[in-house]
């Protein structure tokens, strides 16, 4: 059974004021097949948590530790830790000019499975996949992210997701600035996967919006840089209901 | 009414950390420049031009002492080897210098031009009739080190369609001039592309005349030669006169990769693109994009737009790109211009990386990327195909030196 540990991680970023400490102290265990929902307010450090699991340069470990099935990914590059099963969906994918989705998609398979996808099989896959997720066949000669919509970058996302395969997937607002039709297209690729997969998610959001779609085992309540409060599903409705505003004067006051 | 925007910005990029890009784009106007484009003294005759000094607007940011021998030196004027892949409606052949084309698309406006001008003894014509010709691509690939000058006429008659591609290998020590008439109505796309070897010198001037609704499309590529200068200038002078001027250049280790575009708007409804991007690795690679636009008075309804964009691979590298415009009418289409000279974007090999795409590969997917759309607008697809390959071939060498460090 595949788990990803997190243990007592703090990161740091540098600024032009100097080193700012962002997650202080952060422990987490998903085991395969299971889906932890992180919520909390703006600016509280759930992007610096996804972007460090996935490798991001930025962002330094000051200390602690992230583990694969007792591998040590922090000591992975960021494209080793991609092909060790991590995936993490961008709140803000970036766009790569000249470089066309279907050789995007190929290359990243090829280069995930170690062989290249068999020509005929991965053609039918990308289509089906793209057909779920209500992409347009055109996107596969587009050049990636570029000049996509918001929501057209979220469902290339999850497309990845799907094609890809991995083990574990981060994902980081995949929910914002997406109206209903999307959120539902994109949370059943998302259920699909972890049907198909068994896959694991840390699925990050600020709104309880998408837990109705995306059913999550675990809620955990994020605030400045540590989790203050975790819980089952009932969790997520009563921070519906009452904001963030109790962790957020409960950290005021200590 | 006089409208002058200059642009006179030098983006330089050298040993910083810097990510993403540093971009450029419209300011500056009201400033009055020292001398407008179309005053700059041009000449058939190499005397009528002063010695060399290196401060001049056309060689300032050129290393002259690499090519002095060009500018001023004994030239080899005669006939040179090359081999043709004849096409349909398209006669290429060795003509004298007092032809009656020669001097009509353009005069030189710098010393090793004139240079040429003066000692050439034949020029190389090729003249495309064919409303529906081929392609023909002219392969010099044996001037020799020794300095020569080079003289060639490309004469599209009125209606007619072709592609030339003026392809460069090998050894050379060359200055030369390239006239390209385009006859009303016609269509025409002009290629060179330099890959010398790595000790070639070469200054070329190009100039283009086009004609009434007629159509260039002009691509520069370098990829190979210690110091590779070409200079096209496009003077668009019957109505509805189009170019599309692009280039792509790859600069390595102490390879300075040089042009210097002008559009001359002189006939009204006139439209230009000017679309050049460079790609820059190694210790003293250096780059150099200087983008002038003319707007006559003559020459109302005009659309133009130039862009330069360069993409640094390492330290040790320098890329300047000046854009300047000049509008001296108040009836314009549109007019605009962008330059901008990035470091690699780190966030780009991050998504590529995420996806477990190797960091040399995900390197090459971004760079490649980057240079593409030049090379696929070129028309040919056996060239581009070479091309891609040629552009595969020197991120090999990025990535050997990344790892050798
Ligand atoms: N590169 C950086 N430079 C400076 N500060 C940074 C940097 N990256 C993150 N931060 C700061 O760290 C804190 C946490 O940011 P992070 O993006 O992780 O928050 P978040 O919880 O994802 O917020 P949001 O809900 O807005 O996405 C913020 O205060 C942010 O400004
Ligand atoms: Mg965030």
């Amino acid at each position: 059974m595949a788990v990803l540990e997190i243990r007592d991680l703090h990161v740091s970023v540098e600024t032009d004021q100097g080193t700012k400490p962002i997650l202080r102290g952060v422990d987490l265990t998903i085991n395969k097949g299971e889906t932890h929902a992180i919520m909390g307010p703006n600016g509280s450090g759930k992007s610096t948590l996804a972007y460090t699991i996935a490798g991001h340069p930025k962002y330094t470990v000051d200390s602690g530790s992230i583990t694969l099935d007792g591998q040590d990914v922090l000591a992975m590059s960021v494209d080793e830790r991609a092909r060790a099963g991590l995936f993490l969906a961008m709140q803000y994918p970036v766009e790569i000019p000249g470089v066309t989705v279907t050789n995007f998609l190929r290359t990243a398979k090829t280069a995930i499975d170690g062989e290249a996808p068999p020509i005929r099989h991965w053609i039918k896959d990308v289509k089906s996949s793209m057909k779920n997720l209500r992409m347009d066949s055109t996107f596969a000669e587009r050049n990636v992210n570029e000049g996509f919509s918001g929501g057209e970058k979220k469902r290339h996302e999850i497309l990845q997701l799907e094609l890809l395969k991995p083990t574990f997937a981060v994902l980081d607002e995949t929910d914002s600035g997406l109206d209903v039709d999307a959120l539902k297209i994109v949370s059943e690729g998302v259920n699909r996967a972890k049907e198909n997969t068994n896959l694991g998610v840390l699925l990050i959001t600020h709104y309880t919006r998408i837990l109705r779609y995306i059913r999550p085992d675990f809620v955990h309540v994020f605030v400045n840089g540590r989790i203050a409060e975790q819980g089952g599903p009932e969790l997520a409705d009563r921070l519906e209901n009452e904001g963030y505003d109790r962790f957020l004067t409960d950290e005021a006051t200590v | 009414m006089t409208i002058s925007a200059p642009e006179t910005t030098t983006t330089k990029l050298e040993n910083t950390g810097a990510l993403g890009y540093k971009k450029h784009t419209d300011g500056g106007w009201g400033l009055v420049p020292i001398q407008t484009r179309s005053e700059r003294f041009a000449s058939t005759d190499v005397t009528d031009f002063p010695a060399v000094t290196g401060r001049e607007a056309a060689w300032k940011l050129t290393p002259v002492d690499r090519v002095s021998d060009l500018i001023d030196g004994q030239l080899d004027g005669t006939e040179y080897n090359f081999t043709v892949t004849e096409a349909p409606g398209v006669s290429v052949e060795w003509v004298n210098r007092s032809d009656a084309r020669i001097g009509t698309a353009g005069k030189p406006e710098d010393r090793a031009a004139a240079n040429a001008w003066s000692q050439v003894e034949k020029a190389l014509s090729i003249t495309i009739s064919g409303e529906e010709s081929g392609t023909v691509r002219i392969e010099r690939a044996n001037l020799g080190s020794a300095p020569r000058a080079a003289h060639t006429v490309i004469e599209a008659k009125p209606l007619s369609r072709g592609l030339i591609i003026l392809h460069n290998t090998g050894k050379a020590r060359l200055t030369e001039n390239v006239e390209i008439i385009v006859g009303d109505a016609a269509n025409i796309t002009v290629v060179t592309v330099q890959q010398w070897d790595d000790d070639a010198v070469h200054l070329a001037s190009h100039f283009s005349k086009v004609g009434r609704d007629a159509k260039i499309k002009h691509v520069v590529v370098t990829l190979g030669g210690s110091v590779v200068r070409i200079n096209p200038s496009t003077h668009l002078v019957g109505t509805g006169a189009d170019v599309d001027a692009l280039g792509l250049y790859f600069a390595d280790a102490g390879q300075h990769l040089e042009q210097q575009v002008y559009v001359d708007h002189d006939a009204p409804h006139t439209r230009s693109r000017v679309n050049y991007k460079g790609a820059l690795q190694g210790t003293g690679a250096r780059t150099v994009w200087i983008g002038d636009v003319l707007i006559r008075q003559s020459a109302t309804g005009t659309d133009s737009y130039e862009q330069n964009r360069n993409l640094v691979l390492t330290d040790g590298t320098r890329a300047d790109s000046i854009p300047n415009l000049e509008i001296e009418t108040g009836d314009i289409a549109g007019a605009g211009h962008a330059s901008a000279t990035g470091r690699f974007d780190d966030e780009q090999l991050f998504y590529l990386q995420a996806r477990g795409i190797r960091e040399d590969e995900a390197r090459r997917l971004v760079v490649r990327g980057f240079l593409t759309d030049i090379v696929q607008q070129i028309g040919d697809p056996e060239l581009q195909e070479k091309l891609q390959d040629a552009i595969e071939q020197e991120l090999t060498r990025t990535r050997l030196s990344t790892d050798g460090s």
